[in-house]
């Protein structure tokens, strides 16, 4: 890692650095949403609806992307969409990175009845189809951010647990780790001293995929409006009410969708950025 | 006698996944809180009616109770009755699901198509700049999933441009003459092409998003291998006979880069399946996905326990189908 | 009047100044056997390819004219190129294993240039099949055209590439070191069969290899190369009686005799190297003056 560190401040290719400054900007968004929001988010104003963007004729000061139909701020909302966003995305990230790593480990070290159980149970989650199972999740969990969370680990596991058993796999078949164990160390001890750090680079390039993803599905769940109250602003709720009304209020669809594009392809960007220049097993 | 067992050992694991999903479905559905039983009834329904109806569809019983009279009942056809439309369960999913079918089939074909083209033009002007345009727009169209580009084409294709439809499955003023519900076949053979052209306009859009992060995986993957088979003695060999470039791609390259392309697109394919449950919401789309979401929405438990089911067989069926073109393939396989 | 006559080829590595070949000149009469000497890296599979039109894309020649039977390949268009060599020319490559493609049967990967290229019918072009397969003495050749190639060994699929090579009766043949890539025994069995069939079929044949004895069993002459210089082009009996230059003379003494295979070798002297990167460099300095 410390020579990948010379190699960052050699020079760092374009889409690492634009989707850096991208996420770093969500991130100050995010924490600073009440001092940078022009407007109260839940505000509502009929007289005010649909107001467009600052450069479209009939806009008005201060409402600087315009406003929904109800008469809330867009830029205000989008602001505070991307707290929910970036908090699914860490927790739910990194919950789901521990346990899928954790079994994937067990599965592709221990071997046997350990492998034989989690391998049987990744075929069977391979054969639901994610979106729906999401939904149900919620349907069950309820709506809420606590909910979200649990569906995306719940479904998302056998994504780290996969790649990271066949890692696990490769890894302990060489000769490092025999002799790690001729040396007199526990397995468990091996696994996580010999096996983890090898396969250290694969869980942190899968962890920022798994950031983008997370923030897809509470997107998607918020579109469908399952996700958590629809008062409350996300951009998949804005989405989900920008595409009724496409025809007289685009800007109620586009800069939702823009922030969420943005979000999702720097995530997924820094991801494959990462894994170009430290990942040797996914390259 | 190889190739059976392999098969054979094959359909056993399917059938333990598929018990799997059914068990845990089941179960998971059974802690959904709220009650159907007293959505269904209309205010100032008496203890009596809501223990009536609570009979009616089984829910009295215990959930392992339960689940034995659901597994015979699905070993026979019969997957129950629909709490919110009373109709069984198996002929509302077959109503919707030839929508849905044909939907999948529709963006498979768009995929191939975009993907095995921008891989053999790609591979075709290797080194030039169509190369290096053609591989930033496959990692753009990689990075993000279906229903963003969704989105993206709602905006461009009905709101800008407005070319093609982007809600429904067909304009619902037109008489349909048809039997079935694959309405894309039908039409066809029917010789209907102004109501065929009605449908792919519907259809097109939903379609083409679920097909474009399949397409660029196609295109990536398509590409490499074919780039590494140009380089193979046997591409330079039949040069050396005098046959052009495209027909060295496309006949001798072509059939080998193809098999490793195959299995991942079989994977993919199901991911694409899955993905048609919020596109169809997003496009409005009457298929199978929009259905099983308005199921969870209505607490809809015999339905929502079919639709996954349903899910699930599709999606271990396509890799069964994937492992066997594979075998049937790969010369090395079929032979050996 | 020789069948291919090459006069002054060049190549470099695309946008770098590193010279693969140096003004390379080389003439093969018809019915003549030439072999291409030197070690690996010197340039002589290079000069095979750029006669076939198979060079990497990152190669580019320059300044040269290969006449093939009086016609120069470097002024044709890509497609008469293509077809000329197809239909007059032959390979012979060096790994059986990776040669033929793994999924088209053996028989189609025999007749295509006969049908595609030369315009035969399918039925004479599967005869002609047969009967070269029964020449490079495959038994059963019915068996093999079904066959596919990982379903035969490495000898019979190098038989089968020499078969194809000379399906077409081509004019000139390069074998780019045929027998490498086999085992020992089959080696000599195969080098047999090729002496014999150029001979039965008077082609002229560019053998590329690096083994001075394969040279001195099937060829007339033969041109020395080091890095991309033909330092010496002469014919077997003199070369072998008396090497004129002195890097091929440290070749001769560095390869194993037949005669004598226990005897022992010198290895080339660095003496020796130095001198003729010397005149590799005076070479590159020609170019550069004028």
């Amino acid at each position: 890692m410390l020579d990948g560190r010379a190699a960052l401040k050699r020079r760092l290719p374009p889409r690492l650095l634009l989707s850096s400054i991208w996420l770093g900007l969500l991130v100050i968004m995010a924490v600073f949403a009440p001092y940078l929001a022009p407007k109260d988010p839940l505000a509502q104003d009929l007289m005010l609806g649909r107001l467009p963007p600052f450069w479209v004729k009939g806009a008005e000061p201060g409402f600087f992307l315009g406003t929904d139909s109800l008469g809330r701020d867009v830029l205000s909302r989008i602001l505070y969409g991307s707290r929910l966003a970036l908090m699914v995305a860490l927790i739910a990230g990194t919950l789901t990175c521990l346990i899928g790593a954790t079994l994937g480990l067990m599965a592709g070290y221990l071997r046997g009845w350990v492998d034989l159980l989690i391998s049987r149970g990744i075929d069977i989650w391979m054969a639901f189809p994610p979106v729906l199972f999401s939904i149900l999740l919620i349907a069950v969990l309820g709506p809420g951010i606590s909910s979200i969370i649990i569906a995306i680990v719940v479904i998302d596991w056998t994504r780290f647990a996969r790649v990271i058993r066949a890692e696990a796999m490769a890894q302990g078949a060489m000769d490092y780790v025999a002799s790690a164990q001729v040396s007199g160390r526990g397995r468990l001890s091996t696994m996580v001293a010999e096996i983890l750090p090898n396969v250290l680079p694969t869980i942190v390039v899968l962890l920022t995929l798994e950031m983008g993803i997370a923030v897809i599905v509470e997107a998607i769940l918020s579109f469908v409006n399952l996700s958590i109250s629809t008062d409350d602003p996300t951009w998949g709720g804005m989405i989900s009410e920008g595409r009724t009304s496409i025809h007289q209020a685009w800007w109620v669809l586009v800069f939702p969708l823009i922030t969420l594009f943005l979000t999702v392809l720097s995530f997924s960007q820094l991801g494959e950025g990462l894994k170009d220049r430290y990942d040797p097993v996914l390259r | 006698m190889q190739l059976l067992r392999s098969v054979l050992i094959r359909l056993g694991t399917t059938a333990i996944t598929l018990i799997g999903v059914a068990v845990i479905v089941f179960f998971v559905i059974r802690v959904v809180p709220g009650n159907p039983i007293a959505m269904m009834l209309p205010p100032g329904a008496t203890e009596a009616d809501v223990a009536r109806l609570t009979a009616l569809y089984g829910l009295d019983k215990s959930i392992p109770q339960q689940f034995l009279i659901w597994v015979s009942g699905v070993l026979q056809g019969d997957f129950g009755t629909s709490i919110t439309t009373k109709q069984p369960v198996l002929a509302l999913i077959l109503s919707r699901l030839p929508a849905t079918l044909e939907l999948s089939i529709m963006a498979l074909v768009i995929a191939v198509v975009i993907g095995g083209g921008m891989a053999l033009t790609g591979t075709r002007l290797r080194g030039t700049k169509t190369e290096a345009v053609i591989d930033v727009s496959n990692g753009m169209a990689l990075s993000v999933p279906d229903f963003l580009w969704g989105l993206f084409l709602i905006l461009i294709f009905g709101v800008l441009v407005p070319v093609f439809h982007i809600s429904g499955r067909v304009t619902p003023s037109l008489q349909l003459p048809f039997s079935t519900n694959f309405y894309l076949f039908e039409s066809v053979f029917r010789l209907r092409f102004d109501l065929w052209l009605d449908i792919v306009s519907h259809m097109f859009m939903p379609a083409l998003a679920l097909a474009i992060p399949l397409a660029a995986i196609i295109g990536q993957l398509l590409k490499q291998s074919l780039k590494e088979t140009m380089h193979l003695d046997y591409v330079t060999l039949a040069r050396t006979k005098g046959y052009s470039e495209n027909h060295v791609i496309l006949r001798e390259a072509l059939p080998n880069a193809i098999l490793p392309t195959l299995t991942l697109v079989g994977v993919q394919f199901t991911f694409l399946i899955g993905g048609t449950v919020i596109i169809e919401r997003l496009f409005s789309y009457e298929g199978l996905g929009n259905m099983a979401i308005d199921a969870v929405i209505n607490r809809d438990l015999p339905l929502i326990q079919g639709i996954v089911i349903l899910f699930a067989v599709i999606f271990t069926a396509v890799n069964l189908v994937v492992d066997l073109c594979y075998a049937a393939l790969n010369p090395r396989l079929r032979h050996a | 009047m020789s069948y291919l006559s090459i006069k002054g080829l060049s190549a470099r590595l695309k946008g770098t100044p590193h010279r693969i070949l140096r003004d390379v000149s080389l003439e093969v009469s018809a019915g003549e056997v030439r072999g291409l000497v030197g070690e690996s890296g010197a340039g002589k599979s290079m000069i095979g390819k750029a006669i076939l039109g198979t060079l990497p894309e990152s190669v580019e020649i320059s300044g040269s004219s290969i006449l093939l039977d009086g016609t120069d390949l470097m002024g044709l268009s890509a497609k008469e190129r293509r077809r000329r060599i197809g239909a007059s020319c032959a390979l012979i490559p060096q790994d059986p294993l990776t040669a033929l493609n793994p999924s088209r049967r053996i028989g189609g990967q025999i007749t295509d240039r006969l049908v595609d290229i030369l315009g035969w019918t399918r039925a004479d072009a599967e005869a002609r099949a047969r009967e070269l397969l029964a020449e490079v003495q495959i038994p059963d050749p019915e068996r093999v055209m079904r066959s596919y190639p990982h379903e035969l060994s490495g000898g019979m699929r190098q038989r089968i590439l020499i078969a194809s090579a000379f399906a077409a009766e081509p004019k000139l043949i390069v074998a780019d070191e045929p027998t490498t890539a086999l085992d020992v025994t089959v080696q000599k069995q195969i080098l047999k069969l090729i002496a014999a069939m150029q001979a039965r079929h008077g082609t002229a044949l560019l053998f590329v290899t690096h083994d001075l004895g394969v040279v001195s069993k099937v060829c007339q002459s033969l041109s020395v190369l080091y890095g991309g210089l033909v330092v010496e082009d002469t014919t077997v009996r003199d070369f072998f009686r008396a090497p004129a230059h002195p890097y091929s003379r440290a070749l001769l003494a560095a390869t194993p005799k037949y005669s004598d295979p226990d005897g022992s070798l010198t290895p080339v002297p660095e003496e020796v190297i130095r001198n003729v990167q010397a005149q590799v460099s005076a070479a590159d300095r020609g170019v550069a003056h004028g």
